[in-house]
């Protein structure tokens, strides 16, 4: 039995509610990025210290997770994992539609937007900011290109080259992202080779994340099966995700504790530094890692479904918290220009500079994820997207490689 | 990678149509609406009257560099090049709690001087203290004008640029306004414009949404003037800041360096910066 992928049916007063409601979403954030752009970056909690805020914060998270997302497809067609074939299409939306919605929000949050064309004009390919803008629209392009040879049949003989490039090109995406930040050797939370591989590692957990939040959402929306065996790989994969993630912040920070020079900063995240100390501690590490990796492995706290989704919740909201800790908290930690020394001055030299995100800013925030939304949402309802079943009958007939152990507990 | 078996996930045919269908409309709708005003903006540029006046404000880059001494000069050629404008600072003869280099700044460029984590400062005090002995030293932080600048490297639009002369500017046409090259700037030279400006003066030009920061006066220099800050300084006797050509040997700044001790501040960067100190 093949699994066919349909567009949605029907016309559940749901589905239209959350239509309604993204979309409402949406208009606000673009409301609130014309405030900003009208009035200019004032009326932002964003100052001279602190020159990318909360917006850049739901930015970078949706463009990680983004390239993650696509991970699943990159398993079925680059990996062999037949399994996940069919998801491969929602994938690869997921993918495009977390990018737009990322870059929708770092796009209106310029301080010039009207200047996007000067953006796409004028390259200093020394930065890898600007190297990013090529990355980013590049991958658009080539997972739409995918995505045609996965659902076009005569294009299916190069589902596996185009795989392979989205692949290849989403590690050199992501891996521009992590730069954005590594490559800066000004700051003391950057400056660091490690936060590339760092980013891949975190594209993987938090894509992976969404994706199921995602995939359990539309299935459950659309009343059509998900399988206990399916969720099971996705479990697995989420475990050892989460793990390679924590893996690279444990070894930046050991690392940085070697370093004298940098026990400053390492006193600020990890002791003394209020909120963001609080947020590295109780968001990212025991939040965002511990707690869904017991909830993933330990056998007896409840139903699977329910778990997956509990630490997939878990892993996304301790992915924001990372990314403020190291986007704002790396900003927040004042310049070294003298070590060892006290510095003062009327610039806010030689202190921790504060912050407090403005509404506008949430609200841009919130409208690039309704944005990512909105794009799913619709695309599941006119395109086929979403497999028809994917319980464990139809996973197993579909060349599933090995079959899990029966599961202790129902679905 | 295993050969491709014929597809797994199929999909009906009514839904390959209706998807056909869609994807067509929508490629059409979003192409017609790429195109449409970029058309319509062609049009209007060429209907528009050729040239800018001969009145019109030229760019920085190409302001007449009119120099004493050592600098080759001519009508419109720009920054030259065998030149490299330099400062040495003597934070030795700077005094905790005197701006004047700081107001002399704000007045010449048009800052509004004020201290809020908003406002651009384009020329700061720092007071240094060290913490075992309670010994103050006083110094001005501004852009160091490195030759290897971190701010320049990271511009996505080039905006952020090194003139040959070793003055580095923000294109203030070019800037997007993403503030990458404040996150950048390893002094924090780097000032963002969060709100619209007023009483601009016409030789600076600012704009609210992009990035600015010290020009080393780039609009005197090139009429052969020396820095606002360092006139002030010296106007009021400190005599702390010596501006000058670090290529022209006979220059006072290129005399005093090769004389006295003096440094770069974060040196370990080795950005090369134009700016020097002497005394810490």
């Amino acid at each position: 039995m093949k699994i066919a992928l349909r567009e949605l049916h029907g016309n559940s007063p749901g589905y239209y509610l959350l239509l309604g409601g993204l979309a409402l979403v949406t208009l606000i954030g673009l409301g609130a990025a014309w405030y900003m752009e009208h009035h200019g970056h004032i009326v932002t909690g964003m100052t001279n210290q602190i020159v990318w805020g909360l917006p850049h914060v739901f930015a970078v998270f949706l463009v990680v997770a983004a390239s993650g997302a696509l991970n699943v497809a990159s398993m079925a067609s680059v990996f062999g994992k037949t399994e996940f074939k069919p998801l491969a299409p929602l994938s690869g939306l997921l993918a495009i539609a977390l990018l737009l919605g990322g870059l929708t929000v770092l796009l209106l949050d310029l301080g010039r937007p009207e200047r996007l064309i000067v953006a796409m004009t004028h390259f200093n390919f020394k930065s890898i900011f600007a190297l990013n803008i090529i990355l980013y629209s590049g991958f658009m392009g080539i997972v739409i290109a995918y995505l045609w040879t996965m659902m076009e049949r005569s294009m299916n003989r190069y589902t596996p080259l185009a795989g392979l490039l989205a692949f290849v090109w989403r590690i050199a995406l992501t891996t521009g992202t992590g730069s954005i930040f590594g490559f800066l050797v000004a700051r003391q939370a950057y400056d660091s080779a490690l936060l590339a591989p760092l980013f891949i590692a975190l594209s993987l957990s938090y894509g992976l994340a969404v994706f199921v939040l995602v995939l359990i959402l539309a299935c459950r929306g659309s009343g059509r099966p998900l399988g206990d065996a399916l969720m099971a790989r996705f479990a697995k994969l989420q475990v050892i995700f989460i793990a390679a993630g924590f893996y690279f912040v444990l070894v930046y920070h050991l690392t940085n504790l070697y370093f004298t020079k940098h026990h400053d900063f390492e006193r600020f995240i990890l002791l003394d530094g209020g909120l963001y100390t609080a947020m590295f501690w109780l968001g990212q590490i025991l939040l965002g890692s511990v707690l869904p990796l017991v909830l993933l492995l330990h056998p007896r706290i409840g139903q699977m479904r329910r778990r997956i989704a509990a630490s997939a919740l878990l892993v996304v909201g301790g992915g924001f918290a990372q990314m403020y800790v190291t986007i704002i908290g790396g900003q927040a930690f004042p310049l070294v220009l003298f070590p060892g020394r006290q510095v003062s001055s009327s610039f806010y030299d030689g202190v921790v500079s504060a912050y407090l995100p403005s509404l506008p800013e949430w609200l841009l925030g919130f409208g690039g994820i309704a944005i990512a939304g909105l794009i799913v949402l619709l695309a599941l309802k006119f395109l086929g997207f979403l497999p028809e079943r994917l319980d464990d009958a139809a996973c197993q007939e579909n060349n599933v490689t090995r079959v899990p152990p029966p599961a202790s507990e129902t679905a | 990678m295993k050969p491709e078996p014929s597809p797994d996930c199929t999909e009906t045919p009514e839904t390959k149509d209706s998807r056909r269908g869609f994807l067509t409309v929508a490629v059409a709708g979003l192409a017609g609406i790429a195109l449409a005003p970029g058309v319509r903006l062609m049009e209007i540029a060429q209907a528009a009257p050729a040239a800018t006046p001969a009145g019109s404000m030229p760019t920085i880059a190409t302001l007449p560099t009119a120099q004493a001494a050592s600098a080759a000069t001519s009508a419109s050629s720009g920054a030259n090049p065998q030149v490299r404008w330099g400062m040495l600072i003597n934070s030795g003869k700077c005094a905790s709690g005197c701006t004047d280099c700081v107001t002399a700044c704000n007045t010449e460029n048009g800052l509004s001087g004020g201290t809020l984590p908003t406002d651009s400062q384009w020329i700061r005090k720092l007071e240094i203290k060290e913490i075992k002995t309670g010994k103050i030293q006083s110094l001005p932080m501004l852009c160091q004008h490195c030759a290897e600048p971190p701010c320049v490297d990271v511009c996505p639009t080039g905006a952020s640029f090194k003139r040959a002369d070793g003055i580095v500017l923000v294109d203030k046409h070019t800037c997007i306004g993403c503030r990458y090259c404040v996150i950048a700037c390893p002094y924090g030279a780097r000032s963002f414009v969060h709100e619209a400006l007023t009483d601009q003066k016409p030789d600076v030009p600012r704009g609210k949404g992009v990035v600015e920061s010290c020009t080393l006066c780039v609009h005197k220099v090139d009429k052969g003037e020396n820095t606002a800050c360092a006139t002030a300084c010296s106007d009021a006797g400190h005599g702390a800041i010596l501006f000058g050509n670090l290529n022209d040997p006979h220059s006072d700044i290129s005399k005093r360096v090769a004389s006295y001790p003096s440094r770069q501040i974060r040196e370990d960067l080795n950005l090369n910066t134009g700016v020097r100190y002497s005394g810490i």
